[in-house]
């Protein structure tokens, strides 16, 4: 039988922390652990004469072996985690880049404003009920002209204005305002009727810094029992102030179209133009003109309604500063990044 | 239509200190939009001088100056002054107009004293032209050539009305009358609320008779007469030196019309003051009486353009007994016109269909300030004032004679009434008016108004063709009441639907591209023939396309069958701006015509066609489907720290398909394609179902290079519409299994051609519903393998739904897979 002496287990101790605390890498920290803390160690050859130890004083002798097993084995750990977290770090900034130039993975793509432009104004209209419309860009006159309530000989229907296909005396005519869309509504649809139409048209002007060949409208109209010029008004300014903002305001002055009477020209005003606060003539407007509800087979009397339009291409000029037409027909992608996914 | 402020003023009260803005305000208040202002930019001082003595000075550079000495004031230090003159057409004792240092001539063209020629000229001898009197400019300005002979120093801004100004303003087709000072003073008065005193009315009419015309129209056009109205008047005697007064002239400059003549000029002023064109015939070239008649098949008429014209057999010509001398309402003959010796002429105030000059004047390509006119229409009763008026002029100014010879034709039937209800007005502007304000407008405007049951019976004035309905009547009253008045209300629509299935799809499609990295863009919708049946048939047969009657460039006429030529054109300008990585994509409809397009006849237009004819009118319109193209140029991403540069090729384009299909919510296929202007090994045929939508590869690299593009570039174009038709209307879920996943590989060799999705479908068939997915990850050739075998390696997860799998399970289902892919193409399992 042997004891136990509190002095060795306490220099056993005092040597091995000494290590513990020596070890500076997780190597040193390996050796350190075989020597002093795993099997075959000072402290577990202490911890296996235990059994040798006299029965009276087997409690004492395991009570300040396991204490100082204890604190070897939390040094150690203490240690340990020191020891991995250091160099977990030093891994971590050996790792690090120049966020402010990280190579990029993929393109970064954009919308054409014009085509947000017509989503954003189409979107106050769904709001309110109304549904969009939409029908061909190359159109039998019929549906351009005759049905608007042109009469045959109107001057738009000259070439000069029109571009006709080919043979042109089969009446094909690519379409020159969505308005054709106005009558294969009234056509289709069960009434009321209250629909947008955005989409592309077609005029023979030569391009230029405000004229294109090809541009886009968005027609308005809506037949019902009982509108008068005053839901017209409403209307516009409600999507004016939607477009605008509660700053934006709107004026009606008299003008002339075959397809309403009366006809007027519509004009928005906002402080925040580019020029200064001032009106902009926007677009055309009216009162369906009765011959065109005629060609659709409905009764004036029992019904009436306006529309309205106004080109994309002008309201996207004074309202995002485009200066040059080019911009927006040419298909340079810089144009369109400017604006990404939103106008 | 511009209207000289000073010749307003004659017919309704403008205020003392009327400015442009005044004008304008006014007008476009009812109607007539503001087009431009046209100011005399001048100021004084301006004063008469006379010619005192003058010493020409030959120069070295040839020309001869005058070296003048002019009075331009009766007394005082600076009574005469010394002006160098470049002129010669002035003799001493001319009374002529000096520009004193300090004045300013329209420009702006300030005047100082300078030094010139080796005086100081002390001001300048102006020429009509550099008062803004006209084109005149051979030589200085005489004030006897006006008939003048004004005191020195009389003010000349003053005395030739060179203060004046006009506004400028647009006249909608509808508002014919508006062509004159005589419609616009009455606008005004509408406008302002002062009284119109009506120039027509001003004019106390003789009829002349004993000239004789004929109106012989057999083949009126739509139902109109060619000419309804024809007022002859005769003068003698024309002094042929007088000169068009000053105030004419500066009207008629005002109003854009260049001094010609003086019968010329008063034709034309008549025709401004009061809408009604005349002409002037030489009475002594005029062989017999006039007849109106149409061309015959293969007329000719010299116009006094000297021009010969082919003429239509729908042309209204007047003609004497020598046959044409005039292509009626748009150009007079050359044989007829008056000359610089004629004295007694013939003056023609007649009332013409408007259509018939319309289209005459479009076939001629004869706009002219008188066809404008009679095209929207001129007031038929006002002829014989403005022949009168003519007569009274030339009388006036030119000291000729009036005869009693004339003609006085005018056929009339009043307008046919319109019935107004009284409550009409107010359901359609949504204001209110009073019986007054209704009445008062309806006065004004020149109507007729009778009261009738619930109403009026209104008959528009001779002048107003446009008022031919209710509404007609109340778009008077609500813009003459200002349309301010009108009250705003927003109107409330049923219950609406939100998009349509395709709107919505279109738009997912659209932002997906975005997000994916692609710029959208839009093309014109026109592109060469070449182009067409390069990038519109697959393999280059002629496809049926439209094409334009009068594209604006003829080579570049036909509308498109497919959106890569568009969108490789843009491609191609912004690769030649610099921007050479690219991925640009649009969606756009295109024009597939099939078979007859069109319709030989046009249904009226104000009643709805039968169901036969509308669905021919349908019909007649050919397909155009929405189609989603895409181009890729360049790196996907260019050099970079840490990167090199990713080329983009075949897969950006094979990518872009599976994110629009999976935009629309559409399962598609991808399928080795054949197309022309395709790489023949590098081009995907994609199907919905079994329907072919489109194509998406590598361009032809001679078809890339010959658009200045490199020569990769990749690109697809799909049917929109088919993928979206083709689409079901939902999802229907299955049921996400949890058991454990068994994970295999399996390599397959097969011949180089084999497509790898054939291989991985007859594999799937083959392995049956423990396979969960099969993913190609390597397509090896080389050693090991015959030259035309290739070895696909798929990874593959097998899942149960009820129970987690044995590796042998998984094993078996591999075999059964490998089994079909042999039976269907030759397969074999590589170890």
């Amino acid at each position: 039988m042997s004891s136990i002496s509190p002095q060795q287990l306490a220099d056993v101790v005092a040597e091995a922390l000494a290590a513990i605390n020596g070890a500076t890498t997780g190597d040193e920290l390996k050796q350190v652990r075989t020597r002093f803390v795993a099997d075959g160690s000072p402290i577990s050859v202490i911890n296996s004469t235990l059994r040798d130890v006299p029965a009276d004083e087997k409690a004492e002798a395991g009570k300040i072996v396991g204490q100082a097993r204890g604190e070897i084995n939390q040094a150690f750990a203490a240690r340990e985690a020191g020891i991995l977290q250091a160099e977990e770090h030093a891994r971590l900034m050996t790792e690090s880049v120049d966020v402010t130039a990280v190579a990029s993975r993929r393109r970064v793509g954009a919308r054409h404003p014009l085509n947000l432009l017509m989503e954003e104004m189409s979107n106050i209209f769904v709001g309110m009920g109304w549904e969009i419309a939409e029908g061909p860009e190359l159109e039998n006159e019929w549906f351009n002209f005759d049905a608007l309530n042109f009469d045959e000989d109107h001057p738009a229907r000259a070439m000069q204005d029109t571009f006709f296909v080919e043979p042109v005396e089969r009446h094909l005519v690519l379409r020159t305002h969505t308005s054709p869309v106005q009558i294969r509504s009234l056509l289709t649809r069960e009434l009321p009727v209250y629909v947008v139409a955005p989409g592309r048209v077609y005029r023979t002007d030569e391009l230029d810094a405000t004229h294109t060949p090809v541009f886009h409208q968005m027609e308005g109209i809506a037949i019902d029992k009982g509108l008068t010029m005053a839901h017209l008004k409403g209307t516009l300014e409600h999507l004016a102030r939607a477009m605008f903002g509660d700053g934006a305001k709107i004026r009606l002055r008299p003008n002339y179209f075959p397809f309403t009477e009366p006809s007027a020209e519509l004009d928005i005003w906002h402080p925040t133009f580019r020029g200064g606060a001032r009106w902009i003539e926007w677009g055309g407007c009216g009162m369906v003109n009765p011959n065109v509800l005629r060609a659709a087979g409905i009764d004036p009397e029992e019904y009436q309604g306006f529309a309205f339009g106004m080109g994309i291409e002008r309201t996207l000029m004074f309202r995002n500063d485009v200066a040059d037409m080019h911009d927006m027909v040419e298909g340079d992608v810089r144009f369109s990044q400017q604006f990404g996914m939103v106008i | 239509m511009r209207i000289p402020a000073s010749q307003l003023r004659e017919w309704v009260a403008l205020p003392a200190d009327a400015t442009p803005e005044h004008l304008h305000d006014a007008l476009v208040s009812v109607g007539f939009e503001e087009e431009n202002v046209h100011p005399n930019e001048i100021s004084g001082p301006i004063v008469v001088g006379e010619v005192l003595e003058f010493t020409p000075e030959p120069q070295d550079n040839g020309k001869t100056i005058r070296w003048c000495q002019v009075r331009v004031a009766t007394s005082g230090d600076d009574a005469v002054r010394g002006i160098v003159c470049g002129a010669a057409n002035f003799e001493v004792g001319d009374k002529v107009v000096v520009t004193l240092p300090g004045s300013v001539l329209p420009g702006p063209f300030p005047i100082a004293a300078r030094k010139t020629y080796g005086h100081v000229s002390d001001g300048m001898i102006a020429s009509a032209k550099e008062l803004g009197l006209g084109d005149e400019h051979d030589g200085i300005l005489r004030l006897s050539q006006m008939g003048l002979d004004p005191e020195v120093g009389t003010d000349a801004i003053e005395l030739l009305g060179l203060s004046d100004f006009a506004v400028e303003i647009n006249v909608t087709p509808d508002r014919g009358y508006a062509m004159s000072i005589r419609g616009v003073a009455r606008e005004y008065a509408h406008a302002t609320g002062v009284a119109f005193n009506d120039p027509a009315a001003a004019v106390t009419v003789t009829a002349g008779s004993g000239f004789p015309v004929t109106i012989d129209d057999k083949t009126p056009i739509r139902g109109a007469v060619g000419c309804t109205g024809f007022v002859t008047r005769v003068v003698r005697g024309l002094d042929r030196s007088k000169r068009t007064p000053a105030w004419m002239i500066k009207r008629l400059a005002l109003m854009g019309i260049r001094s010609i003549s003086l019968p010329v000029d008063i034709s034309n002023y008549v025709m401004m003051e009061l809408g009604q064109p005349t002409h002037t015939y030489d009475l002594t070239k005029l062989t017999g009486g006039i007849t109106v008649r149409r061309a015959t098949k293969g007329e000719k008429l010299t116009t006094l353009d000297e021009q010969v014209r082919a003429l239509s057999e729908e042309d209204l010509l007047i003609t004497d007994e020598s046959g044409p001398i005039g292509l009626a309402g748009v150009m007079g003959g050359a044989t007829t016109e008056i000359d610089d010796a004629s004295t007694d002429v013939l003056i023609e105030a007649a009332t013409f269909d408007p259509i018939t000059i319309a289209r005459t004047a479009r076939r001629h390509k004869l706009p002219s300030e008188a066809s404008k006119r009679f095209a929207r229409g001129v007031d038929p009763l006002v002829s014989r004032s403005a022949a009168q008026r003519v007569v009274d002029l030339l009388v006036e100014l030119g000291s000729g004679t009036a005869d009693a010879l004339g003609t006085d034709l005018v056929e009339f039937e009043p307008r046919p009434a319109i019935h107004l209800p009284a409550d009409f007005t107010a359901k359609l502007i949504g204001v209110d008016y009073s019986v007054a304000e209704i009445e008062t407008v309806l006065t004004d405007i020149g109507a007729t108004t009778a009261k009738a049951k619930d109403g009026w019976t209104v008959t528009p004035p001779s002048w107003r063709p446009d008022l031919v309905d209710a509404p007609g009547l109340a778009e008077e009253v609500a813009r003459i009441h200002g349309y301010d008045r009108i009250p705003s209300a927003i109107p409330v629509a049923p219950p609406g639907r939100g998009l349509s299935r395709s709107q919505a799809a279109r738009r997912r499609v659209a932002q997906v591209l975005a997000g994916a990295g692609l710029t959208e863009v839009l093309a014109y919708s026109f592109v060469t023939t070449e182009h067409n049946v390069l990038f519109g048939s697959v393999d280059g047969t002629a496809v049926p396309a439209m094409t334009l009657a009068n594209a604006l460039d003829p080579s570049v006429a036909q509308l498109r069958r497919s959106l890569l030529p568009g969108i490789l054109d843009i491609a191609t300008r912004n690769v030649a701006r610099g921007l050479t990585s690219l991925a640009i994509y649009e969606l756009g409809s295109v024009f597939q015509p099939v078979g007859k397009t069109g319709s030989t006849v046009i249904p009226v237009g104000n009643v709805r066609p039968d169901v036969a004819t509308l669905d021919g009118l349908y019909d007649s319109v050919p397909a155009q489907p929405w189609h989603v193209s895409a181009v890729f140029v360049g790196p996907v991403t260019t050099k970079q720290p840490g990167q090199t540069a990713v080329p983009s090729g075949l897969g950006e384009a094979i990518d872009a398909v599976h994110a629009i299909a999976t935009a629309v919510g559409v399962d598609v296929e991808i399928r080795q394609g054949s197309h022309h202007a395709f790489h023949p090994g590098r081009c995907a045929e994609v199907f919905a179902g079994d329907v072919s939508v489109g194509f998406a590869g590598e361009v032809l690299p001679s078809v890339a290079l010959s658009l200045d593009l490199p020569r990769v570039v990749s690109a697809l174009d799909l049917n929109l519409d088919a993928l979206i038709t083709a689409a079901p209307d939902h999802v229907v879920a299955t049921p996400v299994l949890v058991f454990p996943a068994a994970t295999q590989d399996v390599s397959l060799v097969v011949d180089h051609a084999v497509p790898a999705a054939a291989v991985r479908v007859a594999f799937i068939d083959g392995a049956g519903d423990l396979l969960e997915s099969a993913h190609l990850v390597d397509d090896y050739r080389g050693a090991g393998l015959d030259d035309n075998q290739k070895s696909l390696t798929f990874a593959l997860r097998f899942r149960a739904t009820d129970r987690t799998l044995t590796q042998q399970e998984a094993t078996d289902a591999k075999l059964a897979g490998v089994a079909v892919a042999a039976s269907r193409h030759n397969a074999t399992i590589r170890e």
